[in-house]
């Protein structure tokens, strides 16, 4: 045992021992600090004869390399040491419930939803969007589409008058959206291509009906479109809407003032356990009213119905969101109750359109 | 308008069966209803004979009997009925049957220790509406084993179709037999009766007193009297074809008259003539007159009214209802047979007026055959003859038919073009002239005289629609609408109709749900929020409380806010978009974007939770939702002003104006006023903001989409803080424009980031706290730049706002 030996065994003994940074760093100072033990012995090395430097310099800067390294290794044990105690002390409950995100707990009702994806489709086929007011005048709700004063399909419509103005007329809440048409046809030149969602009014109150309720119409006037190419722009419709491959529809002949001819159309569904699915099925189900538009609307917007030609159509948007999404009760769609809207109500960023599909 | 299988068969000759005929008529566009087949509903029942009926073992008042079901094998069944016995003929229905009249299907059981196989049956048992004292106790020549519709004659369909306004023709059973005639259901049976010659002239006169202007409210009345009737029951076939469309038999008269109504569409009345005094008058109703009507009811008229009056008075309301004074009933010997026109608007208001729904009525305003008058009253006449005796006067007739029948000039390519069906001409001349129209001229041209039952049909797209109905709307095969060029790429959508979609998505996304509330709200709520106008006021509300079209959505959510809290839903947040109405003409109408927030329901969300309860909302989180919206739109919100104040359904010290110059207000924000709390009985703590869209400015238009360039400093920015002691009543707002002001160039952005009222600051005063961010552009401040921006700031914001700098 050399003097060099004792003096290392004993500081990586005091390197070991060293439980935290400070008496590691004791340690260090102790050995290499400017009068530490191993220093003291580097210094001697000058007044050494070569002959002794080569023998006692590695032996001593050997130590000095070595107690160097012990401080190292034993330094990062003890920062490792530490962290772990640290990270051992910080820890969360990650069971705790955070708040709902605003995006998360928004709701779009689903008349505003179901209008976002009639827009979609009708936008694909080359509609624009045209709108009116509810407050209607009694030639654009009835006269100028057709229906005569006093004429019985008036009856058809339960109307909601307002007070009469000092010349005696009384504006009416509009009975459909068919006033949007001739709005649009006194405005614009053909080609004619819109749809008119909006809300409508009747005097009418019960299980399935509402006094007010929401309709789109769809118009087209160009110089040829005829049946055959509204039955097509239907049969679009409706299969996009309900997103099934085919729809199987049926048109039967019914009567509008302000169409001739006049259909009503049923789609194909079948009902089992409550459920309506459509491009199945037995059951017919009646969703929409159209026809080609009446020579004298026609002639009432100032158009000659023997060199321009359309067609016209129109349904409840409300009827159509209840058939696809399953509510079995139209009153609810105006109560505002928040468990319905959080039921039946659509996601913020649930946005239709026909790139990302309609309903994610 | 129902009728039923075999009455039909009268008109058409068909051997299609019932499927077959209801699919066609609906087909055709008339709309089946709804199908009443008692033959297949009652099919299992049959009529028995009732062998023996011996005392039930173990029960007094039951008895056990054998039963003779008409195969031969005697049935034992256990009865009830207090008149079963030995050797009647009553109707059986065996083990299976459903039982209408009591929801049950019968199976094979054991009553009272008695196996009983089937049952012996009460009218009402088959649902046949009739008391149930005991079972059918029917006439012993009953054939044991027949069916029983069959035996009692109810084994007649009854069709019933949904009529749309149009088809007057079709409100007779002979119109709805041409049309199935016309779609190839057999074929229209023709009677052609000549002319009914009468005995002498009709004694009673018929003035039709009209100015000359009124000629159309009644353009044709016909009159004939029938002496020496006996006005007793009508036949049975007659009332059952009756009862089976749901109309009550009264006597043979009413019944013809009703019989006819439906058979050809031509409502007659009868007046006993005995009880007519002197001659009939056609007139406007005088004010005041009233008249008890064969209902029952009296009806006060007025001079809308088209009345027939004899010297004592008003006796009927033409074209709708007759009086009870002189109705026939079984003491009639002489009678009235009137048939007459009517003008189908006047009908229309005056039976709508008076609220008398009858067959005649339905018939008049939908427009009846002209041409048919004189032939309806013979047709009545004959069946009042057979049926009653007695002997017929010539007819009294006022006034003339008017002239029916158009000629409408039809290319037959009008089909191809209307409807882009290829059909040939002689099928669509076949149609045409199987539902009565005459085709003249050949080639592409016709000449198309329509008959006097059509008057709805005017013109070419009418014989288009008459053409394609019959040949079928399921031939046209759909073909695509040709691409629009000229739009290709254009935007399908409005400014304003773009932000209104995304209004309603910016707000949902801040947790906000959204409602879609009533237009029309109560009428003391409108006027809270600036409404209530007259001519915004609904003249036949649905029911009080949804009276005036509403001004503003505010009421209409705070009101869904209430409910829901009452529902145990404190914490709510609703928005809606949707159209306010300040006036009642088009540009009165406006879209509004609106949210509110009750009780804790704010941004992150409300409610208790275990990172610390949410605190009640108050006006900045208004304010926050109203911000986010408008920076949805992509708008710059550098001209928005807020200005303390709002309506005065907000909170006078706690709202603000949103705008863009004074003259140009978009909106409002804050908490809602303590007076329309307690107006609408609102409980918690509600804010809410509402935005006009229409008022919102247009995004500038630019001719690229190319984003400005974006300037980056290299240079270090930096910050610095002044706390600033204002009077209280200084807004923040004017403190960070007038620091703004101080400096155009440097100045990056300013924060508040304290406001500080109490120890240290002077009473009435407060301190604002902001940090300003300088940016240089060129090179880094120096020391010396930055202290002389510093003194400009605090020179400024003191001499706009009076600050000092806090010691």
């Amino acid at each position: 045992m050399t003097d060099l030996d004792t003096l290392e065994g004993d500081l990586l003994a005091q390197v070991a021992a060293a439980s935290d940074e400070a008496a590691l760093d004791g340690v260090r100072v102790a050995a290499l600090g400017k009068k530490g033990s191993v220093s003291e012995l580097l210094k001697t090395l000058g007044a050494m004869t070569p002959d002794e430097r080569k023998v006692r310099g590695p032996l001593i800067n050997g130590l000095r390399d070595r107690v160097q390294g012990a401080l190292g290794a034993r330094r990062e044990a003890l920062a490792e040491a530490a962290l772990s105690a640290r990270l051992s002390a910080e820890r969360i409950d990650v069971t705790l419930p955070v708040r709902e995100a605003p995006e998360v707990r928004g709701r779009i009702h689903p008349i505003s939803q179901v209008m976002d994806e009639i827009a979609a489709i009708f936008a694909a086929m080359g509609f624009s969007v045209a709108e009116g007011p509810d407050i209607e005048t009694d030639d654009y709700n009835f006269t100028a589409l057709n229906f005569p004063p006093g004429h019985p399909a008036r009856e058809m419509h339960d109307t909601f008058f307002l007070a009469p103005d000092r010349n005696g007329q009384r504006k009416v809440l509009r009975t459909h959206t068919s006033p949007v048409q001739i709005r649009t046809m006194r405005s614009k030149a053909p080609p004619i291509r819109v749809i008119c969602p909006g809300r409508t009014y009747r005097h009418d109150s019960d299980q399935t009906h509402t006094p007010m309720f929401h309709q789109v119409e769809g118009l087209v006037i160009d110089k040829t479109a005829n049946i055959a190419n509204l039955k097509w722009v239907l049969e679009e419709f409706c299969r996009t809407f309900f997103e099934v491959e085919a729809v199987k529809m049926r048109f039967r002949p019914s009567f509008f003032p302000f169409t001739e001819p006049s259909a009503e159309v049923d789609i194909q569904c079948s009902r089992k356990g409550g459920e309506i699915r459509f491009g199945e099925g037995t059951d017919w189900l009646e969703i929409l009213g159209c026809g080609m538009v009446h020579p004298n609307v026609l002639r009432n917007c100032g158009l000659d119905p023997d060199s321009v030609q359309g067609f016209a159509f129109g349904m409840g948007i409300d009827r159509i969101a209840m058939l696809k999404y399953g509510m079995p009760d139209l009153r609810p769609f105006f109560e505002a109750d928040a468990r319905w809207l959080d039921h039946y109500g659509f996601r913020p960023l649930d946005i239709p359109s026909l790139v990302s599909g309609l309903t994610g | 308008m129902k009728f039923t299988l075999s009455w039909l068969k009268d008109h058409l000759e068909t051997e299609a069966p019932l499927d077959i005929i209801t699919e066609t008529l609906t087909r055709i566009g008339l709309e089946v209803e709804g199908i009443e087949d008692r033959a297949a509903s009652l099919k299992p029942y049959v009529v028995a004979h009732v062998l023996s009926a011996e005392q039930h073992p173990n029960a007094d008042r039951l008895r056990v009997c054998s039963v003779d079901a008409g195969d031969g094998q005697p049935v034992q069944v256990v009865c009830g009925a207090p008149n079963a016995r030995a050797g009647m003929k009553t109707v059986f229905a065996p083990p299976g049957t459903y039982v209408p009249g009591k929801n049950i299907t019968l199976s094979v059981g054991t009553i009272r220790g008695v196996e009983s196989r089937g049952m012996l049956c009460s009218g009402a048992e088959l649902g046949l509406g009739e008391d149930s004292d005991g079972i059918l106790d029917l006439p012993e020549d009953a054939p044991t084993g027949q069916p029983y519709a069959v035996y009692a004659g109810f084994d007649d369909p009854v069709v019933e179709i949904n009529l749309t306004p149009n088809r007057a023709d079709c409100t007779s059973i002979h119109g709805i037999a041409r049309d199935l005639a016309a779609a190839g259901i057999g074929v229209l049976k023709h009677e052609h009766q000549p002319p009914m010659r009468g005995e002498g002239p009709c004694p009673v006169p018929v003035t039709l007193e009209f100015e000359a202007a009124d000629r159309d409210l009644c353009p044709y009345f016909i009159l004939r009297r029938i002496t020496g009737v006996t006005n007793g029951p009508s036949p049975d076939w007659m009332q059952a074809r009756l009862r089976a469309i749901g109309l009550r038999p009264i006597n043979a008269l009413v019944d013809i008259t009703n019989y006819i109504t439906f058979d050809r569409g031509r409502p007659l009345h009868v007046f006993d003539a005995a009880k007519v005094a002197g001659g009939l008058t056609v007139r406007r109703a005088h004010m005041g007159e009233t008249l008890k009507a064969l209902d029952g009811k009296t009806y006060a008229l007025t001079d809308d009214t088209v009345v027939i009056a004899d010297a004592n008075g008003v006796e009927s309301i033409g074209g709708i209802i007759g009086g009870e004074a002189t109705g026939c009933d079984a003491g009639t010997t002489d009678v009235l047979v009137e048939s007459a026109l009517w003008d189908p608007v006047n009908i229309a208001q005056s039976g709508r007026r008076l609220g008398v729904i009858t067959d005649a009525r339905y018939r008049f305003e939908r427009g009846v055959d002209p041409a048919f008058t004189l032939p309806g009253l013979d047709l009545a006449t004959r069946l009042i003859l057979e049926i009653c005796g007695g002997t017929p006067s010539h007819p009294t007739i006022a006034g003339e038919p008017p002239e029916t029948g158009r000629v409408i000039d039809f290319p037959w390519t009008e089909t191809r073009r209307l409807a882009g069906l290829e059909l040939s001409r002689a099928e669509m001349k076949v149609s045409l002239e199987t539902l009565g129209f005459h085709v003249a001229g050949t080639g592409d041209r016709v000449k198309v005289l329509t008959p006097s039952w059509r008057a709805d049909v005017e013109g070419k797209a009418d014989l288009v629609e008459e053409i394609i109905r019959i040949a079928g709307l399921d031939l046209i095969v759909a073909k695509p609408l040709e691409p629009l060029h000229d739009t290709a790429g254009q935007p399908v959508l409005t400014v304003l109709q773009r932000r209104t979609r995304l209004a309603k998505r910016a707000l949902a996304t801040r947790g906000l749900v959204e409602a879609v509330t009533w237009s029309f709200i109560p009428h003391d709520d409108a006027v809270l929020f600036g409404g209530g106008r007259a001519d915004l006021v609904l003249a036949n509300p649905i029911a009080a409380d949804l009276s005036d079209m509403r001004p503003s959505l505010v009421p209409g959510l705070l009101r869904a806010a209430q409910r829901n809290a009452d529902r145990g839903l404190p914490d709510i947040a609703l928005f809606e978009v949707g159209q306010c109405f300040e006036n009642d003409q088009p540009e009165g109408q406006t879209i509004r974007a609106t949210a509110i927030r009750r009780g804790t329901a704010g941004h992150r969300g409300g409610g208790r939770h275990w990172d610390g309860a949410a605190s009640p909302v108050d006006a900045f989180d208004a304010k926050a939702d109203a911000l986010a919206l408008l920076a949805a739109f992509g708008i710059s919100t550098g001209g928005l002003q807020v200005v303390a104040g709002g309506p005065d359904w907000l909170h006078p010290g706690r709202s603000g104006t949103l705008q863009f110059g004074p003259k140009n207000p978009v909106g409002y924000f804050g908490e809602i006023h303590p007076r329309v709390m307690k107006a609408l009985d609102l409980k918690g703590q509600i804010v809410g903001f509402e935005i006009t869209l229409d008022a919102v400015p247009l995004p500038k238009y630019r001719p690229t989409k190319v984003k400005p360039a974006l300037a980056l400093s290299d240079f270090q920015a930096v910050s610095r803080d002044f706390a600033f002691v204002v009077p209280r009543d200084v807004a923040a707002g004017e403190v960070v424009k007038a620091a703004q002001g101080a400096e155009r160039k440097l100045i990056a952005g300013i924060d508040v980031f304290d406001i500080y009222e109490g120890v240290g600051i002077p009473e009435g005063s407060k301190s604002v706290a902001i940090a300003v961010r300088l940016q240089p552009v060129e090179r880094t401040l120096t020391d010396a730049e930055i202290e002389a921006v510093t003194a400009r700031i605090v020179a400024e914001v003191g001499r706009k706002t009076g600050a000092t700098l806090r010691a």
